[in-house]
This record gives structure tokens, C-alpha cells and sequence, in this order.
């Protein structure tokens, strides 16, 4: 992790997107920056505060 | 499984070549998001949330938010950049049901493999009553190209092999879009020439757009120089307008559809008629057993 302060993420993304593959709703972690997906078991990076909402660029969640 | 048509990660790749080699105004999208603009002047409804999702460039979200009738835009696009507020693929949107009322796209819709999915996607997106509305590049668009090509090919390498890519057509676009679930679909088409003083420059144009075969199927070894050559020929002998200059056929294909919404015009359920046809028309009326004309 960088240790640069995180750029904010658009209020409106966290409210508005979902895991692309199953659609359902994201948990925002801001030290981490990553949006996770409980569902499909993948945190989906957030860089230079635009998330990216693309499985192969998702971090695998073991347990 | 949906068939593999083009080579997304190829068509990533000859984007960002291309952006990186400083893009040429791209005449294209400018055209595009003026036409986006027009028709978002023409709709009377209000779009508070609005995403873009994919359009290669700023001129789409420019559009969104220069509207009268838009609210609040975002941009998605494939790659991260300057301006863009979420990476997405449309093949797998990140939108959740009904949580936006206005998504577009410009000119990006053309190379999914999975059209019909990003349009399903995008249908359930849409709050009830929302709008997408999208260019592609299709119909007829480069078919000079697609001919001297294949005309080449054959004389030359003894085969043909896929060089311009199979685009939508609009009667096709119409039934996805009521396949997909969309109330009240519509399409249309903005077709044009563009023209250039040689069939080279088309093909630099191609390249400075990022816009080469980007096809699976596409022949891996390096285009032979005869081949080339002679399909230039070709193309510049069959389609010399007579001014000397050589046009490319551009057919941009505009689709636009509802997510349904009990406002919306719907057919009546038959007989449920409230007032008899001979009434309005003034003439008497011919019972069923009647035959015409006695």
C-alpha cells in the first residue's frame, strides 16, 4: 500500500455502483481503498479515487 | 457461451497506442456528441442521475452535463484516465437496478461480444421510465474498404480473410433493444462520407483512431505488401468520386429505448375499442358476413 493520503472517493460512486458480477452491493474500505464484493469474494482496487470495477484487476478474498 | 468476435484486450490496446501518440481530433465523436446533445434537447423529461458509459473521450459527459434536462453525470469508461470517475466494462456494468434515469454511449457499443448482455444490463439499470440512448459505428460503414480487401486478397493471396469488422445493422439493433426489454425502441441512421485525398489516408485514419481490425479471426501474419497495394487500387478505381477525392461510407446507428414505465403509449388489449371506426370515418358500417362491394 502507498502510504500517500488516499484521494477521496465520489460519494456518488459509493452510493450508486455494485459488484459487476453479481450486482450486489459493495463495502467501501477506506483504509484498504478497495470496494468489496462479499458475494464474489473479490475487493476491487480504488486508484487515485476512481474505482475499478473490473474482476481481473480484483483482489481475491480467500476466506 | 457467447462467441468470441473481437479481441477486447486488442482493441484496449490500439486505443491507448493511439492516445499516446497524441490523437488527432476525432470528427467522429464530435459529430456524435453534438447529435447526443440535439436529441437530449428534444426529450422532455428530466435525467437526474446520467452515466456515460464507455465513450472514448470527454465530449460525451460534456454533452451530458451541458444539458438543460440532465442533473448529475458520471463518467465509466474501459480505462482510467483524466475526467473518467469509474472504470467498467459494459459487458459488466456496475450499476445496481433502477439506480440511474439517462445512461449513453458513444461509438464504443460496436466491439462487445456480448452486445445483447450489456444491453440487459443496462435495461435494468435504468429507473422505470429512464432513457439510454447510443451511437454505434454499423450499417454499411467501410463496406469500400471490406470489398477492395477481399477483391486483393483473393487475387493475390489465393484467400480472403476478415479485415473490417461485422457491424450492426439497424433493423437488428431495433430487435435487440425489445429483446432486451426496452418500452418504445427506436433507431435511425446518420449516414455520411468521409473524405480523403487517397485510400492511404483512410487507413492513417484508422490507425490514428485506434480503429484497425481488432477481430479474433483476423489473419496473424503482417499484411503483405502486394496485398496492400493492390486493395489501395482497387478501392481508389471503384470509388474515385468524380472531384478525384476518395470517400469512406461512415454509417453511425442511433438507438434509443425506455425502461417501461405505466406512463408510457402501449397498444390497447384488442376489443377493448370504446368507439366504432365507421363512427369516425362517417360511413356506414358492414357487418362481417358483408362482403365488400355489394
Amino acid at each position: 500500500m502507498s502510504t500517500r493520503p488516499a484521494q477521496p472517493v465520489d460519494p456518488r460512486l459509493l452510493e450508486l455502483l455494485v459488484c459487476p458480477l453479481t450486482k450486489q452491493t459493495l463495502e467501501y474500505n477506506a483504509e484498504r481503498q478497495e470496494l468489496v464484493s462479499r458475494a464474489a469474494k473479490l475487493a476491487y482496487p480504488i486508484r487515485d479515487g476512481i474505482p475499478i470495477m473490473l474482476p481481473e484487476e480484483a483482489r481475491r478474498l480467500d476466506t | 457461451m457467447t462467441p468470441r468476435i473481437f479481441d477486447r484486450s486488442l482493441v484496449l490496446t490500439r486505443r491507448l497506442r493511439a492516445e499516446q501518440a497524441g490523437a488527432r481530433p476525432n470528427v467522429l465523436m464530435a459529430r456524435a456528441a453534438d447529435d447526443l446533445a440535439d436529441r437530449l434537447s428534444a426529450t422532455l423529461r428530466r435525467f437526474e442521475r446520467a452515466v456515460d458509459i464507455g465513450s472514448e473521450g470527454p465530449e460525451a459527459l460534456a454533452a451530458l452535463l451541458a444539458a438543460a434536462s440532465v442533473g448529475d453525470a458520471l463518467r465509466f469508461d474501459r480505462v482510467t484516465g483524466a475526467g473518467v470517475d469509474a472504470v467498467a466494462d459494459p459487458e459488466m456494468l456496475p450499476l445496481g437496478a433502477a439506480s440511474v434515469d439517462l445512461i449513453v454511449s458513444l461509438l464504443s457499443l460496436q466491439t462487445l461480444n456480448d452486445l445483447p448482455g450489456a444491453l440487459v444490463q443496462i435495461r435494468r439499470a435504468l429507473r422505470p421510465d429512464g432513457l439510454f440512448l447510443a451511437a454505434l459505428v454499423g450499417g454499411r460503414s467501410l463496406h469500400e474498404l471490406r470489398e477492395a480487401f477481399m477483391q486483393a486478397e483473393l487475387e493475390i493471396e489465393g484467400g480472403v480473410s476478415p479485415r473490417v469488422a461485422p457491424f450492426a445493422d439497424v433493423r437488428d439493433m431495433g430487435g435487440l433493444l425489445q429483446r432486451a426489454g426496452f418500452a418504445l425502441p427506436v433507431t435511425d441512421v446518420d449516414s455520411f462520407s468521409v473524405r480523403y485525398n487517397s485510400a492511404a489516408g483512410l487507413l492513417d485514419d484508422l490507425r490514428a483512431l485506434g480503429a484497425t481490425n481488432p477481430l479474433v479471426e483476423r489473419r496473424r501474419t503482417p499484411l503483405k505488401r502486394a496485398t496492400l497495394s493492390r486493395a489501395l487500387a482497387l478501392y481508389e478505381q471503384r470509388f474515385r468520386d468524380a472531384d478525384g477525392r476518395i470517400p469512406a461510407t461512415v454509417e453511425i446507428v442511433w438507438v434509443s429505448g425506455w425502461a417501461p414505465h405505466d406512463s408510457q403509449q402501449k397498444p390497447l388489449k384488442p376489443g377493448s375499442a370504446k368507439a366504432r371506426l365507421a363512427d369516425a370515418l362517417r360511413v356506414p358500417e358492414h357487418g362481417a358476413g358483408e362482403k365488400a362491394g355489394k
